[in-house]
C-alpha cells in the first residue's frame, strides 16, 4: 500500500477503486524516471492503490518486434508472474500496452496470461475509459505545447483519430490535456507522421530513424511548440535525441507528468 | 540473380545525404497522401468503398481459378488469345513467339510492373526486339537503366535536372532545361514517330473482368491507348490476381484508384478492352510467377488484393526518406517489402525492416491490406528460416535471456547509467554507436525509477508472484 502520506488530501471517493500493478518500461526507468514517478503520483491522487513490483524488467517488444520471438518468453513469462494478480495493469507506456495486448504469444496463452493481456492499459486509456476522470485541479502548464502520438498509441490502441480514415476528430490525451489550466496547444503540419523511432530501426536505419525525429521536432518547433508532450517516453528519447544534434531548441515532456501538475 | 540481402539502410543514408532530391521527395509523395485525403474527404462512403473492394478481392482469390477459366473462356468469345506463364522465363518466351510469329522488331509499351518482375526488356533485346516505353516516367526509368522508383510515379526520385541530363543524352536536348514542358515535348517529338511506326504494341491490366472477357487498363498520359490501338498487335501482360468477376465491380475500384494513388477522382484515360480491333491481334498473358504460392500462404495471401495504387509508398515516412530504389527490388516501400520475400527470402530479407511499423500503410490501402501486421509476421517468419544477421540474432537472444533475470538486469541499466555519465564523448559518440550518429544520446539520471520506488515506496515493496527461474 502507498505510504499514508501519499493517501492525503486524494479525491478517492470519486473514482473506481482497482488494486493495480505499475509496469514501468525500461528506457523509462533509467532515462525519464521522472514520467515513472509522475504515473505513480498521478494514479494515487485519483485514489489508486498502486504497487509496482519490484522484480519487473521488459514486457518483450524489442524481441517480438524484431521477429525474434521466441526470445521475448523470459520477459513475457516474468512480466505475467509479475502482473496477475492485480485488477489491471497500468503502464505510461502505448507501444508496451500495444505489445502486451496485441503480440504478447511467445508464451502459452493460460488463463493468467488472458487476464493480463485484457487488463493492461496505457495511462491515458486508463485516465480517459476507465476512471473517466473528469478534473485534474492541481494542474497547470503555462505552455505552448504540439502533442507527439505515438504510433502505438494512434494506429493500435487508437486513442485518437487517424488522419488516413476521414475519422470524425477525437482524441483522449487531448481531451485530458485540455482539462490543465493555462495550457495551449498548436498543431503541426504532419501530426500523425511517425517520428522514426521504431525501436531496433532507430539503430538499424539510423539514417532514416535520425531524418524522421529532425523532421517530426522542426515540425513542432515551426508551429510554435515550446514542448513537445507525449504518452510514449521512447519517441521523446528519440525526438530529444534529435532536437539537441540538430540544435532545435524544443523541450519535451510526457503527458503524465503534466497531469501529475508539474509546471515546467 | 544474387542473393545477397538489399543494404536499404545503406542506400537510404546515401539518399539522405542529397538534400535537395530527398526534401522534393518527400514533399511531393506527401503532397500526393494529402490530394488522397482531400478526396477521400469528399465521399462519405469512403470506408465502405475499401471494405466493399477488399470483400471482392477476398471472394475473387477465394476462387481464383474458376473465375480465371471464366475470364478466358470469354475472352476468347470475344476474339481474344490468352496465354498462361507459369513464371518469368514463360512470360518472355511466349511474348517473344507472338513478336517472332508476327516478325515485330518494334515493340511499344505501357507501364506494366509485371513486365519487371519477368524482367522483360533484355530478352527481348537479345531477341533482336526494340522496346520503347511510352510512359513518361517509365522512359525516364528506361534510358537511364534504372528499375522505376515508383510503381505510379516511376521517376519521382529524380528532378528537373537529372531529366535534362538525360534527354541531353539520348534526343540531343539542351541539358539546361528547367521547363518540365519542354522536357515533356522533347519526350514527345521523340515517342510519336516511334508510336507511328511500331510493329506490337504491349500494355498491362489494371483489371480483368471475368464475366465480360475484357480488361481494363487506365493512364493519365493516353499512352496506353496509342501502344494498344496504333500497332494492329496487342499483347497485354497480366498478373493472374487482377481479376474482378463483374463488370459492375468496376464501379467500386474505379473510384477507389486514381483517389488512392494521385488523389485526382479518375485517372484521364479508362479504357475497356473487349477485342482485337479490325484487321488486328490482340494477346492476353496471364502470369502466375509466384502468385499462387503466394495464394497459399495464410499470413500473406491478402498481399494479392493489391491494386498498385502505391497510396502506401506516398504515406510511408521511411519511402519517403529512402527513395524506392533503396529497396533494390521491383517492387518498393511497404507493399514491396511484403511481396519482395515471396521472390527471394534471403534477397529481401532486409525489406520487412525497413519499416518502424507505424500502421499509416494499412490505413491507406484501398484494398484494407494488413501491410504493416504482415511486416512484423513477416519479420517472424524470416528469424525462424535463419534470415536474420547472426549479430543481430545473438543480440536479441542474450536481451531476451536478460530480461528474464531481473537482478541481472538491474546490473546491466546500472553499468549503462554509469558508463552514459562517465565515458567521455568520443567512446559515447563512434561508428560502434549508430544511435549516437546523428543522435545524442539519453541523459544519465541520478536514480532510476526502481531506485526511487524502493527509497519512497520501499514498505509496498514486495518480490515477484514467484521466484526467479535459473538460466
Amino acid at each position: 500500500m502507498p505510504c499514508a502520506t501519499f493517501r492525503a488530501n486524494r479525491a478517492e471517493d470519486e473514482y473506481p477503486l482497482m488494486k493495480i500493478g505499475l509496469f514501468i518500461p525500461c528506457y523509462i526507468d533509467a532515462f525519464y524516471p521522472d514520467a515513472g514517478i509522475a504515473t505513480l503520483e498521478l494514479l494515487e491522487k485519483l485514489g489508486q492503490d498502486v504497487e509496482y513490483p519490484l522484480d519487473q524488467t521488459c514486457c518483450g517488444q524489442p524481441m517480438g518486434n524484431s521477429g525474434c520471438n521466441s526470445d521475448a518468453a523470459a520477459a513475457e513469462a516474468l512480466f505475467v508472474r509479475n502482473f496477475a494478480k492485480y485488477d489491471k495493469i497500468v503502464m505510461p507506456s502505448g507501444s508496451c500496452t500495444h505489445h502486451v495486448r496485441d503480440n504478447f504469444d511467445a508464451i502459452p496463452q493460460t488463463d493468467e496470461v488472458r487476464h493480463v493481456r485484457e487488463n493492461t492499459y496505457e495511462l491515458v486509456e486508463f485516465l480517459h475509459d476507465i476512471l473517466k476522470v473528469d478534473a485534474f485541479p492541481w494542474a497547470e502548464f503555462n505552455h505552448t505545447v504540439g502533442l507527439h502520438n505515438s504510433c502505438g498509441t494512434l494506429r493500435a490502441l487508437r486513442t485518437a483519430s487517424m488522419s488516413e480514415l476521414g475519422e470524425k476528430p477525437f482524441s483522449k490525451p487531448m481531451d485530458l490535456l485540455s482539462k490543465v489550466k493555462g495550457i495551449r496547444f498548436v498543431t503541426p503540419k504532419r501530426p500523425d507522421e511517425c517520428c522514426g523511432f521504431g525501436g531496433t530501426f532507430s539503430v538499424t536505419e539510423e539514417a532514416v530513424s535520425a531524418k524522421m525525429g529532425v523532421d517530426k521536432v522542426r515540425d513542432h518547433h515551426q508551429a510554435g511548440a515550446e514542448y513537445i508532450v507525449s504518452a510514449d517516453s521512447s519517441c521523446i528519447m528519440h525526438q530529444q535525441g534529435c532536437a539537441e544534434r540538430a540544435g532545435v531548441p524544443i523541450r519535451f515532456i510526457h503527458i503524465a507528468q503534466i497531469l501529475n501538475g508539474a509546471s515546467q | 540473380m544474387s542473393d545477397k540481402p538489399v543494404n536499404h539502410a545503406r542506400a537510404a543514408e546515401h539518399f539522405i545525404e542529397d538534400t535537395p532530391h530527398l526534401q522534393f521527395h518527400d514533399e511531393r509523395l506527401w503532397d500526393m497522401r494529402q490530394k488522397r485525403d482531400a478526396q477521400m474527404h469528399i465521399l462519405p462512403e469512403w470506408q465502405e468503398l475499401r471494405e466493399e473492394a477488399s470483400r471482392i478481392k477476398e471472394h475473387t482469390l477465394s476462387r481464383l481459378p474458376e473465375y480465371l477459366e471464366q475470364f478466358e473462356a470469354n475472352a476468347k468469345k470475344n476474339g481474344i488469345h490468352v496465354h498462361w506463364a507459369r513464371d518469368g522465363a514463360e512470360h518472355n518466351r511466349i511474348v517473344g513467339e507472338i513478336l517472332k510469329a508476327h516478325n515485330a522488331r518494334n515493340l511499344i509499351k505501357s507501364k506494366s510492373m509485371v513486365t519487371e518482375e519477368c524482367d522483360m526488356r533484355p530478352y527481348l533485346a537479345k531477341q533482336g526486339v526494340t522496346v520503347t516505353e511510352t510512359d513518361l516516367g517509365e522512359r525516364i526509368q528506361q534510358l537511364d537503366d534504372q528499375l522505376p522508383s515508383h510503381i505510379v510515379v516511376p521517376a519521382v526520385h529524380k528532378l528537373t535536372a537529372d531529366v535534362a541530363k538525360i534527354f541531353a543524352k539520348d534526343y540531343h536536348t539542351d541539358p539546361d532545361i528547367r521547363d518540365p514542358h519542354l522536357l515533356a515535348e522533347a519526350q514527345r517529338q521523340a515517342a510519336r514517330p516511334v508510336i507511328l511506326h511500331a510493329d506490337a504494341g504491349m500494355t498491362g491490366g489494371n483489371f480483368v473482368v471475368a464475366e465480360t472477357g475484357t480488361f481494363v487498363v487506365c493512364t493519365n498520359e493516353g499512352n496506353a491507348d496509342l501502344s494498344a490501338t496504333v500497332p494492329n498487335l496487342h499483347i497485354a501482360t497480366i498478373g493472374i490476381e487482377r481479376l474482378v468477376p463483374r463488370m459492375a465491380d468496376m464501379g467500386v475500384f474505379i473510384r477507389l484508384l486514381s483517389r488512392s494513388a494521385l488523389g485526382s477522382p479518375i485517372t484521364q484515360y479508362t479504357t475497356h478492352f473487349r477485342g482485337p480491333q479490325k484487321g488486328g491481334e490482340m494477346h492476353v498473358v496471364l502470369v502466375d510467377n509466384g502468385r499462387s504460392a503466394r495464394l497459399g500462404m495464410e499470413d500473406f495471401w491478402t498481399s494479392l488484393k493489391c491494386i498498385r495504387c502505391g497510396a502506401c509508398m506516398n504515406t510511408c515516412p521511411v519511402y519517403r526518406r529512402s527513395g524506392g530504389l533503396s529497396y533494390g527490388a521491383v517492387y518498393s516501400g511497404p507493399i514491396g517489402a511484403i511481396i519482395d520475400p515471396t521472390f527471394n527470402e534471403r534477397k529481401y530479407s532486409t525489406l520487412p525492416y525497413a519499416s518502424t511499423l507505424n500502421g499509416s500503410c494499412t490505413n491507406v490501402c484501398p484494398v484494407k491490406i494488413n501491410i504493416h501486421e504482415q511486416l512484423y509476421k513477416w519479420r517472424r517468419v524470416l528469424v525462424q528460416h535463419h534470415e536474420m544477421p547472426f549479430v543481430k540474432r545473438e543480440i536479441m537472444h542474450m536481451a531476451g535471456k536478460l530480461m528474464g533475470q531481473p537482478k541481472m538486469y538491474r546490473a546491466a541499466i546500472k553499468a549503462t547509467e554509469v558508463s552514459l555519465s562517465t565515458m567521455p564523448r568520443f567512446v559515447l559518440y563512434n561508428w560502434l554507436n549508430p544511435w549516437g550518429k546523428h543522435r545524442e544520446n539519453p541523459h544519465p539520471v541520478k536514480q532510476t525509477f526502481n531506485d526511487w520506488y524502493r527509497k519512497n515506496r520501499e514498505t509496498a515493496a514486495k518480490p515477484a508472484a514467484a521466484p526467479e527461474t535459473k538460466k
